[in-house]
């Protein structure tokens, strides 16, 4: 399954349209990893725990866009964008979508 | 008025704490961040949406680069400061310019074990992730996507 942000794949010709995928998950930070996060709120830096909490997030979303995309039988997703809201304090929405389309 | 004390250096210890830490960290990554920018100043990262026709016709793989980086205890108290007279928060705009360059840069990197040279239509997203109850806003989350051209052997 060929994912990709552009809306014409070079070399590529799309044969066939089948409309917006998407996927999304809702992942909500733990308690060490917060208190992690606490000591690195007074002397700075990078955040890794939460940098990896929300790279597997992100992952799930595509995963979850990719199986849509191939229960309609699609066989790549193009212009693919992602966005992130919070939710509620401390849990935040990844949400991945595209448009299913099949490449010669 | 004992305990009160105690809150008073105990606020100020954490300002001494987070300055010095802070800069150091800064400085540290402000390095390896030009260092690695030099590093691969030859894999070009292109905005424009269409791959152009002149370009050799490659495999395209969406390449991902994300981090969360965290501003300093003394920055905030500097930010919250400048909220009283409005103006440039310096604080704030050296911690999103360094997660955007290590954004891109992580990027890069994905896209430079995939053997690539471009990467075409890079979109960048800011997010900021509140970290306390009192709600401030003292980390961000800054995420830069990208389609790259992969060179096949």
């Amino acid at each position: 399954m060929l994912i990709s942000n552009l809306e014409v794949i070079p070399g590529k010709v799309i044969i066939e349209h089948f409309g917006l995928v998407q996927g999304s998950t809702v992942r909500s930070k733990h308690v060490g990893r917060d208190i992690m996060a606490g000591i690195k709120n007074i002397f700075g830096g990078e955040l890794v725990g939460y940098t990896e909490l929300l790279q597997e997030a992100r992952e799930e979303a595509v995963e979850r866009m990719k199986q849509q995309a191939q229960a309609t039988g699609a066989n790549a997703v193009v212009n693919v964008r992602f966005s992130t809201s919070s939710v509620t304090q401390g849990a935040a929405e990844l949400f991945a979508y595209g448009s299913a389309v099949t490449l010669e | 008025m004992e305990q009160f004390q105690y809150q008073i250096i105990f606020f100020f210890v954490l300002l001494i704490l987070g300055y010095f830490f802070g800069r150091y960290f800064e400085k540290k990554h402000y390095k390896s961040i030009i260092k690695r920018e030099a590093k691969y100043s030859n894999l070009a990262v292109i905005a424009i949406k269409t791959v152009p026709l002149s370009e050799p016709v490659k495999p395209s793989i969406l390449v991902t680069g994300s981090v969360v980086i965290s501003v300093d205890y003394f920055k905030r108290f500097l930010a919250m400061l400048r909220t009283l007279l409005g103006g440039r928060v310096t604080a704030y705009e050296t911690l999103l310019d360094r997660a955007r360059r290590e954004a891109i840069l992580r990027m890069k990197e994905e896209a430079s074990t995939l053997n690539a040279d471009k990467i075409f239509n890079i979109k960048i997203e800011t997010s900021s992730i509140s970290n306390n109850a009192s709600g401030n806003i003292g980390s961000v989350e800054v995420f830069a996507y990208g389609t790259a051209l992969v060179n096949v052997n």
